[in-house]
């Protein structure tokens, strides 16, 4: 396994935490268990079963946006629907706080499910036959929620999402885009504090893709609510998640932000992913500048002092996207300000440019990819 | 010795006389005989009440449409037809029965519409919790495959020989016939349209804590009932034909005439008789067709398409 970055906010106990999770359909699943601890293959325990997943340990911190990126067949469907407990794991712990999904009966599960964490589907999932309201309520229906707080709270959800004024319609009226709203609706309206996204725009085109990822990080932000985003697209990966795990063949080959991964991809599969990445919209001016060192504290102010006329001043979290237009029209480099409005590096073409290539070493021998082209068992996981 | 051994063999194989080939005579149809009669006489007190059941049951929906006058009923169906889907099936429907009036068949269709309603009523309370057990559980539905097949293929007539033994002529076996005839489609319909709902929407229910039950109810029998309104259909329709056959042990009705009109080679009559059935047919197919198209999920998706 690659470098594993701890939580960024650290101290909180995580809202849910993978311990060594390993999930095998077949006939003998924990004959293939044993076999994969002591160091088999997927392909090696095939007779005795699939192994969709395999040893997957993780903590999700609260509030945070944890992405699950793989290919189809890597697991990751079968490793979100263990966070509710659709798939029971076939070894290891599933917490979500304080419950173990493994050790909870029926009842309590169905509690939780309501009480603590939704779930948006690819293909929205919807009732057709009742009204957009009526399947943004849906979940508090199953809740027991009274008719007329139901009512309420879900328009409240629909507002959220920008449906206000379709309520009355049904879900076949609607456009791709809109009817995942929907589904986004319901999973708020549930009010639960985890939220489990299983390619949840991968079935939309790629504007709407990119207004609704757009849409989530808004939510995420006014509502703090832990989502666990799967998907196919290192693009959205890197857009959404704060951290992300990379999944390959049930395994996690790498966990780390966007721009570990993208700087320090653990394996050649990883780096392969990478390549396609649009790194303007990974890597922030903090990552490209150079440095102006430790501000020195003999000259206070050094750093804050207001910069020259003429020279341009971008914020550290700025996109590499965004610098190209002013480094283009300046002729002198950029300067990078922090938050408090410190002077902390600056950024000049060549930088700029050579932050576009990815870096010597990592970029992965042509040969080496195509073997490491993911061998991918399709059908057995989805 | 290689004599001996050769004649022993040519014993072995000898042709069996009643087989006229090698195969001994499995004596299936004895037994089944034996079987039938052990049936009669150890269950009588069960079989009886089954009758009186039944005959209750048939008595009470029959009296409800022969007892009013002709325009009463033919006006009501008519009625029921608008509901179920238009007023020109309602038009039709009244005219065809004003013609079934007019071939002078009016009480016997209505004694074969009963019978329809009764048999498909049965059939359904049967078939339908049978089709959602298959659909929710594989040996249930691998069990049930061989045996619905057995029902559906054999001859219909077979299956009034043993209704006969058991409880002799009239209305009931008729029914009873039936509703062994008619059971199968309920069932593979009602299987298969749970299992074709959209496992995504059932994860969903699950996903927000529903039970099974519930999930049973409020997603997966919503979204299969136009599938298994097609099997009602299909229910009610075998039920039809197998009532007419039902005519050959006394159950009365359209039935009773095309027997007695094959036995008198009758063909005016068997052409009257015939011509009633007809018309009940397509009442009773495009009604519970218009009631498929109004299930919510039909709604729904033709509200789009409009």
């Amino acid at each position: 396994m690659g470098t594993t970055a701890s939580a960024p906010t650290g101290q909180q106990a995580p809202a849910v935490r993978i311990e060594n999770v390993y999930k095998v359909f077949g006939r003998r699943p924990q004959k293939a268990v044993r076999r994969l601890e002591e160091g088999a293959s997927r392909d090696e325990v095939k007779d005795l079963g699939t192994a969709a997943v395999i040893d997957v340990s993780f903590d999700v911190a609260p509030g945070e946006i944890f992405v699950v990126m793989g290919l189809s067949g890597s697991g990751k469907s079968t490793l979100i629907r263990m966070i509710n407990g659709l798939w029971a794991p076939t070894a290891g712990h599933v917490r979500l706080g304080d419950d173990d999904l493994a050790a909870v009966g029926g009842a309590r599960l169905r509690e939780l499910r309501r009480t603590r964490v939704s779930m948006v589907f690819q293909h929205f999932a919807l009732l057709p036959h009742r009204t957009v309201l009526e399947n943004a309520a849906y979940p508090l229906e199953i809740q027991g929620v009274g008719k007329q707080e139901r009512a309420e709270r879900a328009a409240r959800a629909l507002d959220l999402v920008g449906l206000d004024g379709w309520h009355d319609s049904l879900p076949s009226q609607l456009s791709g885009g809109m009817r995942q709203r929907v589904g986004l609706a319901r999973a708020l309206a549930a009010d639960t504090d985890v939220l489990l996204m299983d390619e949840a725009f991968s079935a939309l085109d790629p504007l709407i893709r990119r207004e609704m990822q757009e849409q989530l990080i808004e939510l995420q932000r006014s509502l703090g609510k832990t989502i666990v985003f799967i998907t196919h697209d290192l693009n959205e990966a890197m857009h959404l998640g704060d951290r992300i795990a990379v999944m390959r063949d049930g395994r996690v080959v790498q966990i780390g932000t966007p721009e570990q991964i993208l700087s320090e991809p653990a394996d050649d599969y990883v780096a392969q992913f990478v390549t396609d990445v649009d790194r303007t919209r990974v890597l922030t001016a903090a990552s490209v500048m150079t440095p102006t060192g430790e501000p020195d504290p003999a000259a206070p102010g050094t750093s804050a002092v207001p910069t020259p006329d003429g020279v341009p001043v971008v914020a550290e979290d700025t996109p590499l996207a965004d610098l190209f237009a002013p480094a283009a029209e300046s002729e002198v480099p950029l300067t990078v300000q922090d938050d408090a409005g410190h002077v902390v590096g600056h950024i000049d073409r060549e930088a700029l440019l050579e932050a576009m290539v990815p870096e010597q070493g990592t970029t992965p021998d042509p040969a080496v990819v195509s073997n490491a082209a993911p061998a991918t068992t399709e059908g057995a996981v989805r | 010795m290689i004599a001996a051994a050769l004649s022993a063999a040519t014993v072995g194989v000898a042709v069996n006389d009643e087989t006229g080939t090698i195969v001994p005579r499995i004596d299936l149809g004895a037994w089944v005989d034996t079987f039938v009669d052990w049936l009669t006489t150890s269950f009588t007190g069960f079989f009886d009440a089954i009758k009186d059941a039944l005959q209750g049951a048939y008595d009470a929906v029959d009296w409800v449409f022969s007892t009013p006058p002709f325009w009463v009923v033919a006006l009501v169906l008519a009625l029921v037809a608008t509901w179920a889907k238009s007023w020109r099936l309602g038009l039709t429907v009244l005219i065809g029965l004003v013609v079934i009036a007019g071939v002078d068949q009016w009480d016997h269709a209505m004694d074969t519409l009963s019978l329809v309603l009764v048999s498909a009523v049965i059939a359904l309370v049967v078939a339908i919790p049978l089709g959602i057990w298959a659909a929710r559980n594989d040996h249930v539905s691998r069990v049930l495959r061989p045996v619905l097949d057995f029902l559906q293929t054999m001859p219909a007539f077979v299956y009034l020989i043993p209704t006969v033994v058991i409880f002799l002529t009239g209305a009931v076996p008729g029914i009873v016939a039936t509703v062994l005839f008619a059971l199968a489609p309920g069932v593979r319909f009602t299987e298969l349209g749970i299992r074709q709902v959209d496992s995504e929407v059932v994860e969903a229910g699950r996903a927000f804590g529903a039970t099974d039950r519930r999930i049973l109810r409020q997603i997966q029998v919503p979204l299969a009932l136009p599938t298994i309104m097609a099997g009602v259909n299909q229910v009610i329709m075998l039920s039809l034909s197998m009532v007419v056959v039902a005519g050959m042990v006394g159950a009365g009705g359209l039935g009773g005439d095309v027997v007695s009109a094959l036995q008198q080679i009758d063909v005016g009559l068997g052409f009257e008789a015939g011509l009633s059935v007809v018309i009940l047919a397509i009442l009773l197919d495009r009604v519970t067709s218009g009631l498929a198209d109004r299930a919510p999920v039909s709604v729904a998706l033709a509200k789009v398409r409009s």
